[in-house]
């Protein structure tokens, strides 16, 4: 564990340099009392002489101790802007986002969870822990009750002043994006007073199984232009959002510019016009493509490439968390699938 | 007894209904949540039991009936302002005011960490009251001021249908904030603690004065416009003050616990269907009723489904619903309630 401020580590030259710590002003009273004491009762011992010197070196300790004790304490500071300090890692947290649930158990921490969101569905061991209610609209006396250390929601909920009002901490996190991914793994990992070498072993893990993936793509079906969508809206997901980023890893391609934002909601003129070599479906509430006016004639349609995910596995897709990988193994099964062969943008493969 | 009398005492009988009806729905929100009662029987030796039932019951509890006072307070107000039974607290576009501020404030969370550290100070609450009064405000400029009943009218639907439209539109442009959003439109008594019951008592007080000190110019107006002039009353002022009252009573409400349908409009015909009595009498009963219509619908939205819970707005707009088809049946050729 690292968290010291910076200060601690590189100590600065000056009087107080006996014992190679910098002093400091917020010196904790406690720490000083104690050492005070010790010091004092050592004093006895020395006798008189060197009366000055013991002194500062009093001084010095209560200062060590006073810029080591804070060191315990975590400061982390969330996607609002709040600054949380956190004086012990914390044992209880109660998580209000699947993708942070997520991020707590990929680190290894699943058991210091007490409670979770009705969304909250892995893994398996999440079903036998208390429901509080959705992630925006969580009973707030059900999470009280479970006497949570930590609180985990996303930005966007009410609950967060409301449950910082009860005294209780909130650390509020809303991963949209694989770089928001690494860093809320990070932030997360800070939060429960892991060293920060833990989240980037996860990250290294996560990383290198994406290199290996779309290593496994063919290379028949790179460069596919992919038409994902994730509500009959029809809403895509763009090059800007997350599934855009992975299928930008899996050297496939949305046909929705990211300046449309991550999530846009399309006229489905743009699909046709676009006409997709694949499309997916990561909606839950799909009920077929061949019934909108004109997109029985996309070639994606005609010739089947379509692959549509059921619920359970819309779930991994659409959530910019630590599952990631298995997002990408989905997508890449689907792709070298049901891409077509692509002779003009296959990089390779074909002489 | 003269008649007046008689109804007089029946007015003050349901008060004193209403009144232990509200104390008696209190005690029981102490005891009624997650925990349920064992909360109650360990409150002297559980800090959390404690901080259950004080800090998130009691102020939950109080909340929900100052929401429900203040809903029915505006549902009379604005029922006897506009002579119109079918007319609710969200008349003048408060509702879509709030929800567009809402929306905004959402969609700008995202967009920059310096609106992020704004809007966490201003929060949705606040974006939500500043939208209600904005909305009102815009009504007043576009009815070219509170002269024409009819113009008011008009210009509040034009308001709360163009607001309505630009909160989805926004929405619709920031797909994220979907679920935020819906959650602050089906509405929740589950965030109100007691630094937010203070604004809503506050206001329930101001309004209340207002609205008992203003009633006789509701009574007025029911003989309609030029008789309610001829009686000397000045229309004009009065009637500015009891749609503040309106704005006031709505936006406080709203901002607190969001869109919460049927309370306004169901509150003031609970109580004439019981009584027909003066305005100044109407707008408290309808107050007291609103209050207890809205803690029964949170008493049954946190019990039902405990731990987790129902958004209250669903519950209101079912049972308000409801109830007021019951009261069109049964009131259908006699006196009439509807």
């Amino acid at each position: 564990m690292d968290e010291r401020p910076a200060t601690a580590r590189r100590p600065v030259p000056g009087v107080f340099m006996k014992n190679g710590h910098p002093p400091s002003v917020f010196g904790s009273l406690f720490a000083i009392k104690n050492r005070v004491a010790a010091q004092m009762s050592r004093q006895r011992v020395l006798g008189q002489t060197g009366r000055w010197a013991a002194l500062t070196r009093v001084a010095c300790a209560a200062i060590a101790l006073g810029v080591a004790l804070p060191a315990l304490a975590v400061q982390v500071t969330d996607d609002r802007g709040v600054t949380v300090t956190l004086a012990a890692p914390p044992q209880r947290i109660v998580s209000l986002l699947p993708s942070l649930t997520e991020t707590v158990c990929e680190l290894g921490q699943c058991p210091r969870l007490v409670g979770v969101d009705r969304y909250s569905n892995w893994p398996a061991s999440m079903a036998s822990l208390p429901r509080v209610g959705g992630g925006l609209d969580p009973s707030i006396e059900a999470v009280v009750a479970l006497k949570p250390d930590l609180v985990l929601l996303a930005t966007s909920t009410r609950a967060a002043a409301r449950l910082e009002a009860l005294g209780i901490k909130v650390v509020a996190l809303e991963p949209r994006n694989m770089a928001d991914v690494r860093r809320v793994l990070a932030q997360v990992g800070r939060a429960l007073g892991l060293p920060d070498a833990d989240a980037q072993r996860v990250w290294f893990r996560i990383e290198t199984a994406l290199g290996t993936i779309a290593q496994s793509i063919p290379p028949r079906s790179r460069g596919a232009r992919v038409y994902f969508e994730v509500g009959s809206g029809p809403y895509a997901a763009s090059e800007a959002s997350f599934i855009g980023e992975m299928l930008a890893r899996l050297d496939a391609r949305s046909i929705v510019p990211g300046n449309l934002g991550p999530f846009p909601k399309l006229n489905p003129e743009f699909v046709v016009k676009a006409d997709p070599d694949v499309i997916l479906i990561g909606d839950e509430h799909f009920t077929g493509l061949a019934g909108r006016p004109g997109w029985a004639a996309l070639r994606a349609v005609r010739e089947q490439r379509v692959c549509v995910f059921p619920p359970a596995q819309a779930d991994i897709l659409v959530r910019a968390g630590p599952r990631l990988v298995e997002a990408a193994r989905l997508m890449a099964a689907c792709l070298a699938s049901r891409a077509p062969t692509l002779p003009t943008v296959a990089p390779s493969g074909r002489p | 007894m003269s008649p007046m009398a008689r109804v007089h005492r029946r007015a003050a009988w349901l008060a004193v209904l209403l009144l232990g009806l509200s104390v008696l729905l209190m005690g029981i929100g102490a005891g009624v949540g997650s925990t349920g009662w064992a909360s109650i029987r360990k409150l002297a030796g559980d800090p959390a039991a404690w901080q259950i039932v004080i800090d998130i019951r009691l102020p939950r509890t109080l909340g929900a009936w100052l929401a429900g006072a203040l809903l029915g307070l505006a549902g009379a107000v604005a029922q006897g302002l506009f002579r119109n039974p079918l007319a609710d607290p969200f008349l003048l576009g408060s509702a879509s005011g709030a929800s567009l501020g809402v929306a905004l404030a959402l969609a700008l969370f995202g967009a920059s960490p310096l609106a992020a550290s704004w809007l966490t100070t201003l929060g949705l609450t606040g974006a939500a009251f500043v939208g209600a009064m904005a909305a009102v405000l815009l009504t007043l400029a576009l009815a070219r001021g509170v002269q024409h009943t009819l113009r008011l009218l008009l210009a509040g639907v034009i308001v709360g249908v163009v607001l309505g439209a630009l909160g989805s539109l926004v929405t619709l442009m920031v797909p994220e904030t979907m679920p935020a959003m819906q959650a602050f439109l089906l509405g929740s008594t589950g965030f109100v603690g007691w630094p937010a019951c203070v604004p809503m008592g506050l206001a329930f007080v101001l309004c209340l004065a207002t609205a008992w000190t203003v009633s006789p110019v509701l009574d007025g107006l029911t003989l309609g416009e030029a008789t309610a002039r001829s009686l000397g009353l000045p229309l004009g002022p009065l009637r500015l003050a009891l749609i503040a009252v309106m704005a006031l009573a709505t936006g406080a409400a709203v901002a607190q616990t969001g869109l919460i349908a049927f309370v306004g409009l169901a509150a003031p015909h609970l109580v004439r269907s019981v009584v027909r009595t003066t305005h100044a009498r109407l707008v408290g009963l309808s107050a007291l009723a609103g209050g207890v219509l809205l803690l029964a619908a949170d008493l049954q939205a946190r019990s039902w489904i405990a731990p987790q819970e129902l958004p209250v707005g669903v519950l209101t707009a079912v049972l308000g619903g409801g109830y007021l088809l019951w009261l069109m049946h049964r009131g259908r050729g006699a006196k009439g309630a509807v």
